[in-house]
């Protein structure tokens, strides 16, 4: 149980994919203009993550690994994933038309965000169990989520502001991610700190 | 089209990762090291020619209901053979890009071009395009990376260079300095063209690999 909690804080906090791990930086800088917006990015991501991980895994460890064949590992893992999101976009339409509505617009996105495929590789890396895994990629996505929550405050208030015209868009956007991330530099430590 | 004119656009006129902004996650998180960049420039690129070749040969062939997994495949094909030869050939510098070798499957830059240009172009040109970009992609990268070496580590592609003049700010090696030094770039790049370069070109339907797919486009983008 300790184990599951650190992992979980870690990413979230520690390890945070987009700001300490650069992955799903896409998403993280053209989403997050509005707040609901980036929240309904995130659970999208989140489900994904969490679907894929409950599918890619059992896959790796039962038919890959056993037979040999983890040199498919990555064109496994990508159809798996393109295959997943197809999937939920036909039953969200065609049975939740309401939650298609909010999140749908978010889903073919995500087939290429990497950090979908690579929580999916990273809970491989680490050897996690079933369950280790399974929590990985719920901390990754609310790592996630809370970065793209964050940063949408941010750049609402940014937006408005006098900045010079070369750093107008884009360039400033990123300054402003790389504070954030300096931020969250600060809890480098606390899960160890708490619990070990 | 010219074939000058191809190469020109890969690596300045539309340069993935400076002007076009794609590719910013690998772009950001090997760029510690100016080696490291050139690496993972080389390996995209080699994915990035070989992956316009076959999907020029097979635009015929693929129906277009299903190409966007069909160009998956193929590219993912190429990044599992790239990253055997690193693991054979290469194998400090397979260890410091880890996870981001198989991630070139995910790298807009690939299956965007696969999408935009190889799949309605000749295969000479696809892998004109394909060595353009990736030229493009790999200097990008060795700038952001001699930048990010240079003010982290004091060092230049190993040489110890100011390290013992100034004192190294090891936070350009970290997150926060990845995305500060490209914040820079991007900016001056908008200083030096005026603006013209990158405005028409801010993150949106335009620079999204899926956009062929989604159908959000129709409906005035996803934000």
């Amino acid at each position: 149980m300790k184990e599951l909690v650190i992992i979980l804080m870690s990413l979230v906090l520690v390890d945070n994919f987009v700001l300490a791990k650069f992955l799903g930086i896409c998403p993280f800088l053209g989403v997050s203009k509005k707040l609901d917006a980036a929240v309904g990015m995130s659970i999208a991501v989140i489900f994904v993550m969490l679907l894929s991980t409950a599918v890619t895994y059992p896959i790796y460890i039962h038919l890959l690994d056993p037979l040999g064949l983890d040199y498919l590992q990555t064109i496994v893992f990508i159809l798996v994933i393109a295959a997943l999101v197809q999937l939920v976009e036909i039953i969200l339409k065609k049975y939740v038309p309401i939650l298609h509505r909010s999140l749908g617009v978010y889903l073919p996105l995500i087939t290429t965000n990497c950090a979908v495929l690579g929580v999916t590789l990273l809970n491989i890396d680490e050897g996690y169990s079933y369950v280790q895994a399974l929590v990985n990629a719920i901390g990754a996505g609310l790592g996630f989520l809370l970065a793209m929550v964050l940063f949408s405050g941010v750049r609402r208030v940014i937006e408005h502001n006098d900045i010079p015209t070369a750093f107008k868009g884009i360039p400033s956007i990123l300054i402003a991610a790389s504070i954030l991330s300096v931020s969250f530099m600060g809890f480098s430590g606390v899960v160890d700190g708490i619990f070990k | 089209m010219n074939k000058l004119n191809i190469l020109y656009n890969g690596v300045i006129k539309e340069n993935p990762v400076l002007i076009l902004l794609l590719g910013t996650c690998p772009a950001l998180a090997v760029t510690t090291m100016a080696v490291n960049g050139i690496g993972m420039g080389l390996a995209t690129m080699m994915v990035l020619i070989c992956s316009n070749v076959v999907i020029a040969l097979l635009k015929n062939v693929i129906p277009d209901k299903v190409r966007i997994p069909g160009f998956i495949v193929v590219i993912a094909g190429f990044v599992t053979i790239v990253s055997f030869l690193l693991k054979a050939y290469a194998p400090s510098l397979d260890k410091s890009l880890g996870i981001f070798i198989p991630l070139i499957v995910v790298n807009c830059i690939i299956l965007g071009r696969a999408e935009m240009f190889a799949s309605r172009n000749s295969v000479a040109d696809a892998a004109l395009d394909g060595v353009g970009m990736g030229i493009g992609f790999t200097l990008a990268l060795f700038l952001m990376g001699s930048i990010r070496e240079l003010l982290g580590s004091g060092t230049w592609m190993g040489i110890v260079l100011t390290a013992e003049v100034i004192e190294p700010m090891t936070i350009f090696m970290l997150a926060p300095g990845g995305f500060f030094v490209f914040g820079c770039l991007v900016a001056l790049i908008n200083k030096l063209s005026n603006g013209r370069a990158i405005k028409k070109k801010e993150m949106g339907c335009s620079a999204c690999p899926s956009a062929g797919a989604c159908g959000q486009r129709k409906e005035g983008g996803c934000h």
